[in-house]
């Protein structure tokens, strides 16, 4: 059963176009990383899917649902912002900037969501955000504040959160571009854990090591349009288009990370 | 740490000139700064100024001593406080209602909020306080349809006047500060709130409010001193606080001064209590966001 479809979705700013006719289907319990250089639309897709963003054309459904719309007879009507508001519980996501709650710790994040929108006990909701925490292996921070915490953490913290609603998807916005080199990879494994409990994922990422590692599929989308579609391993070592054959060979020419971390340990034992 | 390792080639300090000191254990000499000596005796000069002024002018002491506490004044306190509380109540909540209405999608919304700060701030506090108590000159009776109607000087007292003159007012200035508040808040945090399935109303309740506070409470502290002193003026329409009390009062014995400094003591007791609350609520709010001193 199709989770999320896709149906020829455009968006655009005025006249900038972000996104020309977008088809795409994701199956229930799919991993789907979508890469793509910077400006290619990886983040506006997965915003309009939860509707932080309004789309100007084409049909988005979740689990089956129209979103944004409600279809009455031959007419598509408007829905409310109740009605948004409860279509995106479908939907969890894990944003760039991880934008945890300031002013709350690490815990009442995570349990908000559950007691404000589900109606959860606050009791209940506690707890179960405690043994979230533990899942991202963040238990003994749970009384700290956002500020309190590096970015790992908070990233951590973030995706406990959106496991908190138990969503249908789970949408990543470049979970780990705001993050310091040697945090990307707690990050990382948190999301490939969470990935094999089975949940549907649909990750916009530059990290082609966990794209080839953990999604079932990968999307190619360069220019606001799907490029190239397929199993990681044919897009990552046998691209068809070359509009991806030219993005990969830009990265792979661009310095490895590995190179880096060699000569900060070199530095290290220098000092 | 000895002159070797510091001048190790690898780091590339091998040219620097090391002093002939031990600069780790050397004492260190506070720097004197003459400004803050001259600062220091320009202050206590002022002050003894100030104290011998008061002594030798012909204050009676023990007049002030002894309307410090007399009932007449108290009431009047009573009621400076609770006008400072009433339009401040009255003010806080048009004030959010304005502020929230700023960043609504409805333009009539938006319209609204912004001719009614336009209206109230671009007039006179005075003028305002007077016009709502002639108010029977404008609207002779005020009611609903089907309930009745009532002559408005009858419903128009001096303290609904003041109350009301002195809310709204304060609500227009308080909705920019407010609007302000809103705005100090990180757009991701709305984003959040949306994406975990918030209304509009729940996320501005529970996530973007109580982070605006942090922005919030100091100025609004300052507009709730401000009121304190503010609610004075409602004496021009017969509201009878403390400013009234005392100046009826020495309408009678001519005991200007006195009566004025102890009208003083009391509104900085107010005001001190006030910002003490105030200190208290910052720290509330202030959870999560480090002690603000830079």
């Amino acid at each position: 059963m199709a989770v999320i479809t896709a149906m020829n979705v455009c968006k655009s700013y005025g006249h900038l176009q972000v996104l020309k006719d977008i088809n795409l289907e994701i199956q229930k319990g799919e991993v789907v990383c979508i890469i793509g250089p910077s400006g290619s639309g990886k983040t506006t897709f997965l915003r309009c899917i939860n509707q932080l963003e309004k789309i100007n054309g084409g049909s988005l459904w979740v689990n089956g649902n129209l979103t944004g719309y409600r279809i009455v007879g031959e007419r598509l009507l408007e829905l409310d912002e109740h009605e948004i508001a409860r279509q995106r519980r479908a939907t969890g996501m894990v944003f760039q900037r991880f934008n945890l709650f300031s002013h709350l710790t690490a815990q009442q994040n995570v349990s908000l969501g559950p007691v404000e929108v589900l109606g959860q006990s606050p009791k209940l909701a506690a707890s179960q955000a405690l043994e979230l925490l533990d899942r991202v292996g963040l238990a003994h921070k749970a009384g700290a504040y956002p500020a309190e915490l590096s970015g790992g953490q908070q990233q951590r913290v973030a995706i406990a959160r959106a496991l908190a609603m138990k969503p249908d998807v789970l949408l990543f916005d470049e979970p780990t571009s705001a993050l310091d080199p040697e945090l990307v990879g707690e990050v990382l494994k948190v999301m490939k854990e969470v990935a094999e409990s089975g949940i549907t994922m649909v990750v916009a990422t530059h990290e082609l090591n966990f794209a080839r590692d953990v999604s079932h599929r990968v999307v190619f989308m360069a220019d606001g349009r799907i490029v190239e579609v397929g199993k990681p391993d044919d897009i990552l070592r046998n691209p068809q288009e070359p509009r991806l054959q030219k993005f990969l060979s830009a990265i792979a020419t661009a310095p490895r990370p590995e190179s880096a971390d060699v000569a900060v340990s070199a530095l290290g034992q220098a000092l | 740490m000895s002159a070797e390792t510091l001048s190790g080639p690898r780091l590339g300090v091998s040219e620097v000139t090391l002093p002939g000191i031990d600069v780790a254990t050397a004492t260190r000499i506070r720097r004197f700064k003459p400004w803050r000596l001259l600062q220091l005796a320009l202050a206590v000069g002022f002050l003894v100024f100030i104290v011998n002024a008061f002594a030798k002018a012909q204050i009676e002491w023990p007049v002030v001593g002894q309307y410090l506490f007399a009932p007449s004044v108290f009431i009047g306190l009573g009621f400076t406080v609770l006008m400072t509380v009433v339009s401040m109540v009255i003010g806080l909540i048009v004030a959010v209602m304005v502020a929230v209405g700023f960043g609504s999608h409805n333009f009539v919304v938006r319209w609204i909020a912004k001719s009614y700060v336009w209206l109230f701030r671009g007039t006179p506090l005075l003028l305002q306080l007077l016009l709502w108590f002639n108010m029977a000159l404008v609207f002779p009776a005020i009611g609903l349809p089907g309930i009745g109607y009532k002559p408005t000087v009858e419903l128009m007292t001096p303290f609904i006047g003041a109350a009301i003159g002195l809310g709204l007012n304060a609500g227009a200035y308080m909705s920019e500060i407010i609007r302000a508040g809103l705005l100090s808040v990180d757009t991701g945090q709305y984003e959040a709130a949306k994406a975990i399935g918030m209304t509009r109303g729940k996320a501005l309740r529970k996530v973007i409010f109580p982070q605006a506070m942090r922005v919030i409470i100091p100025p609004i502290g300052n507009e709730f001193i401000g009121m304190t002193k503010s609610t004075s003026l409602a004496s021009v329409i017969g509201f009878s606080e403390m400013l009234f009390v005392v100046q009826s009062i020495y309408f009678n014995n001519f005991r200007v001064i006195e009566l004025l400094i102890v009208a003083a003591v009391w509104y900085l007791v107010v005001t001190t209590l006030l910002s003490i609350g105030q200190h208290y609520l910052e720290q509330r709010f202030g959870r999560g966001f480090g002690t603000g001193r830079h």
